[in-house]
């Protein structure tokens, strides 16, 4: 048992004004069953702050038009503030050049872009990609398919019972076969960090391009891309704090010279004739079709708006809040975490004796906390660590220590009811 | 307990989620169907032995909530001696029952211990939880032998 005054002196510190912050977040101020929301369901979707809901407002209110072909001053408008807002997840996530940032749909989208196109020119028969165990559905299923198509192989890199990749393997798994590698950087299930600067490093010694999927660390971590030297990089707006249905691609210029359109249409041409098309400049050879231009720019504000606390000061919260929440959660007697990776981040899987996640669910709703149970689209994990499901909370800065109290403490009444 | 999750999680039912009846693998069953419900990761296998026309015994094993438990073993103990004909009117009725096409003052009577499932109606999501050993058991008696799921 710990004692509770190492609980109060853990919970009495704190680096952010959280409360103020909250005042940002129109729907954390509504009831649920008659209870304060507690929402711990961040690695589904985070909640929007009032900035880029009055964004999203606005450009409807006011500059709402198509971008990129209009002569007309709306549309002049609108393309500014969509380019303005490429221009801001470039120096986000410290690309070189403009050209690198793709609008996408998402973190999905954005990973069968590359399946799609890279396979398409580079993958041949016998070749192999590697992903790993803890892959989402969504970095397992488009390489699948791209592997029926050529008959290539996938390869998967194992992971030890913390939810950890064990690093010699993927190793072993190297060969001249292997032409792509494609990892998570942080797990959606688990909220094991990869070692991804090692994992980079390792594939560039035999010049194997690498992706990571960043959806799930690029709203807790600087992202650096130069530092890191990934070769394509993907994430989505929603979980960032911005809308549903954006996200970005990002790619080094000389690697997305070289892959073919993704998608055909308008705005990704510079000529078209029925006998032969030429395809427009970076990054618009990947934007087919009115894209999403809200959403863009609305993604370009989420950026602003975390740039206004600080990436670097997001982080630290969230690392005590997660360090609490660790505390806490390891007073349940019969709970297990699923996922024990001692790089973690702040996503806290588990199950409870005699209890199926799916009523752990359920009961906290009715407390008005709403987590995610299931298989969090990683079945394959679920498989590894022999569960149907798990119950998980996953935090973001705008949660507070004395939600993580309401959550333990409302955990126990689960074993109340199934007593 | 706020009221609407005491009428979800009635004592009927937690008691069989605990104990659940028939919980077993049926090694004379004449026919046999696998359900599952990928999102949530129930899971149920169901063994049935029938005699002409009447279920006349009925096993399940598998993994799943509190509710799709507790309905497996319910619904195994309610069918055993039932044709297939009656079996087949009581899902319809259960199911119509669980997604709340049958009002609070009509007559439960003919649907016995099922009617504590009646909470499930204010839970859409919980439905196929609720409702998912009876698709399998459908799927056993027209003996499809496929994999039932209900998304």
């Amino acid at each position: 048992m710990i004692s509770d005054a190492i609980i109060n002196s853990v919970k009495n510190i704190s680096s952010l004004d959280v409360l103020k912050i909250r005042e940002d977040f129109p729907i954390l101020k509504q009831l649920i069953h008659g209870k304060p929301l507690v929402y711990l369901d961040n690695a589904a979707t985070t909640q929007k702050p009032k900035f880029v809901i009055d964004k999203e407002r606005e450009y409807y209110e006011v500059q709402n038009s198509n971008i990129h072909r209009g002569v007309h001053l709306l549309s002049q408008k609108a393309t500014m503030e969509y380019e303005k807002a490429r221009e801001k997840v470039m120096r986000f996530i410290n690309a070189k050049y403009l050209s690198e940032v793709i609008f996408t749909k998402g973190t999905t989208d954005g990973i069968n872009l590359i399946a799609s196109s890279f396979g398409e020119k580079f993958i041949n028969a016998d070749d192999e990609i590697i992903i790993s165990h803890l892959e989402h559905h969504s970095n397992i299923v488009p390489w699948q398919l791209l592997c029926q198509r050529k008959n290539a192989k996938l390869k998967v890199i194992p992971i030890n019972d913390n939810g950890e990749i064990i690093f010699e393997e993927f190793e072993k798994l190297i060969s001249e076969k292997t032409k792509f590698i494609s990892i998570v950087h942080a797990s959606n299930s688990l909220g094991t960090i990869n070692p991804i600067k090692d994992i980079i490093n390792k594939a560039h010694q035999y010049n194997i391009p690498v992706l990571i999927d960043a959806a799930q660390s690029v709203q807790h971590y600087k992202i650096d891309v130069k530092e890191l030297d990934c070769d394509f990089l993907v994430f989505s707006g929603h979980k960032l704090y911005a809308p549903t249905g954006i996200g970005i691609l990002y790619g080094k210029e000389k690697l997305l010279e070289e892959l073919p359109p993704y998608q055909g249409g308008g705005d990704m041409i510079s000529s078209v004739t029925f006998e032969k098309t030429t395809y427009n400049e970076l990054p618009y050879k990947f934007e087919a079709g009115t894209p999403n231009i809200s959403g863009g720019i609305c993604l370009g504000a989420a950026i602003d708006y975390i740039n206004s606390i600080g990436i670097k000061s997001i982080e630290e919260y969230e690392k005590e809040l997660s360090d609490y929440a660790e505390l806490r959660l390891k007073e349940i007697e019969k709970l297990t975490p699923i996922g024990t990776a001692k790089n973690k981040g702040a996503v806290f899987s588990f199950i409870l004796d005699g209890v199926h996640p799916h009523d752990i669910g359920t009961i906290l709703d009715f407390e008005g906390i709403a987590i995610r149970t299931g298989h969090h689209c990683t079945q394959p994990i679920m498989d590894r660590f022999k569960i149907p499901a798990t119950a998980r909370a996953s935090l973001a800065f705008y949660n507070t220590k004395d939600e993580i109290d309401f959550l333990a403490s409302s955990i126990k009444k689960v074993f109340e009811v199934f007593a | 307990m706020n009221n609407e999750l005491r009428e979800l999680y009635q004592q009927v039912i937690l008691d069989h989620n605990k104990s659940p009846r028939n919980y077993k693998k049926l090694e004379t069953a004449t026919n046999s169907s696998e359900g599952k419900n990928p999102l949530c990761g129930d899971h149920i296998h169901l063994y049935v032995k029938m005699n002409n026309d009447v279920v006349e015994d009925i096993s399940f094993e598998g993994n799943g909530c509190a509710i799709s438990k507790s309905s497996a073993s319910l619904m195994t103990s309610i069918v055993k001696g039932k044709t297939k004909a009656e079996a087949e009117q009581l899902f319809e009725k259960f199911h119509d029952l669980v997604t709340g096409k049958i009002s609070e003052d009509e007559d439960l009577t003919d649907l016995g211990k099922l009617a504590v499932f009646q909470g499930v109606r204010e839970f859409p999501v919980r439905v196929k939880c609720a409702s998912l050993a009876w698709h399998t058991l459908h799927s056993a008696l027209k003996d499809e032998n496929k994999i039932v799921t209900t998304e």
